[in-house]
């Protein structure tokens, strides 16, 4: 076996090349098969990226068929909720040019807004219940109907289709619960407005000893 | 001596200790409104559980907790409640939010308190249960709540009182230990007790305050309390640092102290505890420094929570136009005040009112020069200047992965730079806009999972109704088919049931109408009883006539009018019967077959050869039994007669019968075609349809009844009457035609 090993040595390096290309070729098939990943992992990550207010101003019905259209290879600039921001982290996700936001499908705005049915008015007809993408609309046939504020994503669906327009989306108004501190202004812009100091940290006893 | 250990960074800005430590701790007369916010502490905000215009006493609680973290709101003083609404409160952004307003009635009358004498016979849960009820919140600054801070998750050997007081201006604690020590020192105990006694309690305080470490010392012989004193350097006071100077040990990032065996309380905290359960007074005022350049006086003042600051201001000489600007805690960590009339709250410890020369304004900031400073001073030991830059771009994932939330914002590295850079004022902004991105996060994760939820929702209810549609196609096509094979052999149950009922009706009919003869007797019945009506009625005309009203003489009228016509309709149907039985049996001889003829003239035959041999049987007269005998054989050779032709025609007949049956079968045939294609027309068309075949019929009979007249037939009548009728119904089908279109 071995006399006959070493007497071909170009029959035994086809051999054994060939048994590899055999063994690997398994273990490839097996994992294949064994760690399949299920849908596309690219969508999700477009979908996490979506601002889910589920709107439909990006032409497609929700914010997950239109990351499947991302994955295809439709424009990113579609989302004006979310704004540049979005279109930032999907650029910055598929690795391309970040284009600004198409205006067709609407302009971006600072503002959020909330659903609100003025109660007095609504007639029962469940008709912005049908629309809301997210069921953030409570009531029943003939019964008055109310929104959850805190499921809401603003995305006014439901304000069309009201019979009696008795739907306004209303801006959410600054609440102190979810006030934030806002970044300094630059120092070009500190310069021309210095009294936009708010910073505390600055007790100069020691300038103001220097300086008499 | 203790062994302590170096906190790393830090700074030692000038202390400015002296100046409120001049006094003891002042009060204040009541002020002329107390606002108490819900909102004071860590955590939800507290519930409401008093309204508008309700007498309160004071250590009265007006607020309970809402959730497991939050805590509770209590009276100041005795007084009537004016006001809940939203008012400015002390917060950086300057916002409002819901406060109770107390107008005081100046008596300071107690509610009820509920003391304990001796914390040692009572469980830990019932002191909780009483500092959570006090409102006590950590008087450090932070506000978390004390009960919940005392329930940690994991075994505490160590319990750690800050006393350091690390940031300039404030000595509230300080002052606070030189005066009530003894309170304290109870105050820890208890606290002590409710932490099931850990191995060590220590009492960290910068080497700064030597008065309060003399007043406290001697105090703790014979406890196992230690205080530690340790080298004075900002920011000791910080949790995680104090935890460090005194144990060498390192609260793990996004840790508790808890975790490794620590709780760490402010030694103002401690003193609250003493007094919410030994005197059982609620967390309702305290210890605040009032402070700075623009006041005549600093001083430390035990303050009632809801304390207008302005009020206390003004009772220590404030001069406004002097003041740079009004700050709320120390120089480092505190905030501007926008509106001075905000309240003093749970977490007021220094009231700051320093001259524009004491506290300067920012110079502008200029380029980060790296040169590292920040990164000495740091006591978390973070790298400012790269957090800076990443705040800056808001590169928020490198700026986590750099531990921006390991900063406590405690302005060492803005209080060293060079450059005048806010820095923290760039790690606040970064820090809220992560936790807003991901509270936003979280939302739009819930949105698409009721979204997704709605999808699978709607497509579930779809897939139901096709298969419900699917269910009931299937259905309609068995049912054709079933009744499609029923027309032939036999039809299903309920069509099969209905058949008996129309058969059974159409027999019944047929009853009737196989006996014209009763008809016609009835007819004739039911035209006498009329005739008799209308005799009463033209009666009972001529009596209301002659005595009656004019009503009575119309009712008269119309009733005959009525019994006449009821006559005339009785006529016409009896002549009608009488008609269509003579038409019956014309059409029946008609349609009868020589072969039907010839049988009955055979039965008539034979029964009259049968009555004759009865009269011979019965009679005696030989002369009259010849001729009844003649009779009878004049009848026998009629009826060889009739045979013959019978047996003649039978020959024939078979092929006539045959050519009839097809003919019906054809007209079966084309009266279903005709049925299936009236099915298919609308109503306009049926009627026009029917128009046309009777105007085809009225034709054919006129035909008829002019060959009848020209041969002179015995039907003439028949056919005219035929024609006649069948005039009549193409002119109400030719009406409903017109009415139809």
């Amino acid at each position: 076996m071995i006399d006959f090993f070493s007497q071909t040595p170009l029959l035994t390096a086809l051999l054994t090349l060939g048994g590899l290309t055999l063994i690997f070729g398994a273990i490839l098939g097996f994992a294949s098969v064994k760690f399949k990943v299920e849908g596309d992992p690219i969508v999700e990550q477009i979908d996490t990226l979506l601002p889910q207010t589920q709107c439909g101003q990006c032409g497609y019905p929700g914010c997950r068929p239109y990351a499947e259209a991302i994955a295809n290879g439709d424009q990113i600039n579609k989302c004006p909720p979310g704004g540049q921001t979005t279109i930032n982290a999907l650029a910055n996700l598929l690795d391309v040019e970040a284009p600004t936001l198409d205006e067709e499908h609407g302009e971006e705005s600072d503002i959020k807004t909330v659903a609100y049915i003025r109660e007095d008015e609504c007639i029962g007809c469940t008709k912005c219940i049908q629309a809301c993408p997210v069921d953030a609309i409570l009531g029943a046939a003939k019964q008055m109907h109310t929104v959850i504020a805190g499921e809401c994503t603003g995305c006014d669906l439901c304000v069309e289709p009201c019979p009696v327009d008795c739907i306004d989306m209303i801006p959410v108004e600054p609440d102190i619960a979810d006030w934030i501190w806002q970044l300094p202004a630059s120092s070009a812009e500190r310069a021309s407005e210095l009294n936009a100091a708010n910073i505390i940290a600055t007790d100069r006893t020691s300038d103001r000893d220097e300086a008499a | 001596m203790r062994q302590t250990w170096e906190m790393p960074g830090g700074v030692h800005p000038p202390e400015n200790k002296t100046q409120s430590l001049q006094y003891c701790i002042g009060t204040l007369p009541l002020p002329e409104r107390l606002v108490i916010p819900l909102d004071q502490h860590t955590g939800a905000p507290a519930k409401l559980i008093v309204s508008v215009n309700d007498r309160v006493l004071k250590g009265q609680m007006l607020a309970k907790p809402s959730e497991a973290v939050s805590a509770s709101v209590h009276a100041p003083t005795s007084g009537v409640i004016t006001a809940i609404d939203d008012q400015p409160v002390p917060h950086p952004s300057g916002m409002t939010s819901r406060c109770i307003t107390l107008k005081p009635d100046g008596k300071d009358t107690w509610s009820e308190r509920q003391k304990i004498d001796n914390y040692r016979d009572a469980s830990p849960a019932e002191l909780l249960e009483i500092i959570r009820n006090a409102g006590i919140v950590g008087m450090g600054g932070a506000g978390f709540p004390t009960a919940v801070k005392l329930q940690p998750r994991n075994p505490i050997d160590t319990l750690i009182i800050n006393a350091t007081e690390c940031e300039p201006y404030i000595t509230a604690d300080d002052i606070l230990i030189q005066e009530r020590p003894e309170e304290i020192v109870e105050g820890i105990q208890i606290l002590t007790h409710i932490l099931g006694n850990p191995e060590q309690v220590l009492i960290g305080i910068e080497d700064n305050k030597p008065k309060a470490f003399e007043a406290l010392e001697p105090l703790l012989a014979g406890t196992n309390i230690e205080l530690v004193d340790f080298h004075t350097r900002y920011p000791s006071g910080g949790e995680k640092q104090l935890i460090f100077i005194l144990t060498g040990k390192e609260v793990p990032s996004d840790g508790l102290p808890a975790d490794i065996g620590i709780v760490c309380q402010n030694i103002g905290t401690a003193h609250a505890v003493f007094r919410a359960v030994a005197q059982g007074i609620p967390l309702i005022s305290r210890i605040t420094t009032v402070v700075g350049e623009a006041l005549a006086t600093s001083r430390n003042y035990e303050l009632l929570i809801g304390t207008p600051i302005s009020y206390a201001l003004q009772h220590n000489g404030f001069n406004e136009s002097d003041c740079a600007r009004l700050v709320m805690g120390g120089p480092m960590m505190g905030f501007t005040l926008q509106d001075p009339d905000v309240p003093v709250i749970k977490t007021t410890n220094c009231i700051l009112a320093p001259s524009h020369a004491e506290a300067p304004r920012q110079p502008p900031a200029q380029a980060c020069i790296r040169c590292g400073m920040c990164a000495e001073a740091c006591p978390a030991s973070l790298l400012p200047q790269q957090l800076f830059w990443y705040a800056q771009s808001q590169n928020y994932e490198r700026l986590e992965a750099h531990s921006l939330f390991d900063c406590i914002e405690c302005g060492a590295c803005s209080y060293v730079c060079p450059s005048n850079i806010p820095l923290v004022q760039y790690y606040r902004a970064a820090k809220g806009e992560i936790r807003k991105l991901q509270a936003e996060h979280l939302k739009s994760d819930r949105a698409r999972e009721r979204f997704e939820y709605q999808k699978r929702r709607k497509e579930k209810a779809e897939a139901e109704k096709a298969a419900k549609r699917e269910a009931r196609r299937k259905a309609a096509e068995q049912a054709k088919a079933r009744a499609a094979s029923g027309a032939e052999t036999a039809a299903p149950k309920q069509a099969g049931a209905a058949d008996d009922l129309i058969k059974a009706a159409m027999a019944r009919a047929a009853q009737r109408q196989s006996k014209p003869e009763e008809q016609i007797e009835r007819q004739q019945r039911a035209l006498a009883s009329a005739e008799e009506r209308v005799a009463r009625a033209q009666q009972k005309l001529a009596d209301a006539e002659a005595s009656g009203t004019d009503q009575q003489i119309d009712q008269a009228r119309a009733g005959l009018a009525d019994t006449r016509h009821r006559l005339s309709e009785a006529n016409r149907k009896l002549s009608e019967l009488q008609a269509a039985e003579q038409s019956q049996s014309i059409t029946e001889k008609i349609n009868a077959s020589p072969k039907a003829l010839l049988e009955k003239k055979i039965a008539a035959i034979t029964q009259r050869m049968a009555t004759a041999e009865d009269k011979i049987a019965g009679t005696e007269d030989p002369a009259v039994k010849q001729a009844l005998r003649d009779g009878l054989a004049k009848q026998q050779r009629k009826l060889e007669e009739v045979r013959q032709q019978l047996a003649e025609s039978t020959d024939a007949a078979p092929v006539d019968k045959d050519g009839a049956e097809d003919a019906a079968a054809q007209a079966i045939a084309r009266a279903r075609e005709k049925a299936a294609a009236m099915a298919d027309m609308s109503e306009e068309q049926k009627l026009r349809e029917t128009v046309n075949s009777l105007k085809g019929r009225l034709q054919k009979a006129e035909q008829r009844l002019a060959d009848a007249e020209q041969n002179g037939s015995e039907h003439i009548d028949a056919l005219r009457s035929g024609a006649e009728k069948l005039r009549d119904k193409l002119a109400e089908a030719a009406a409903k035609l017109e009415e139809h279109s």
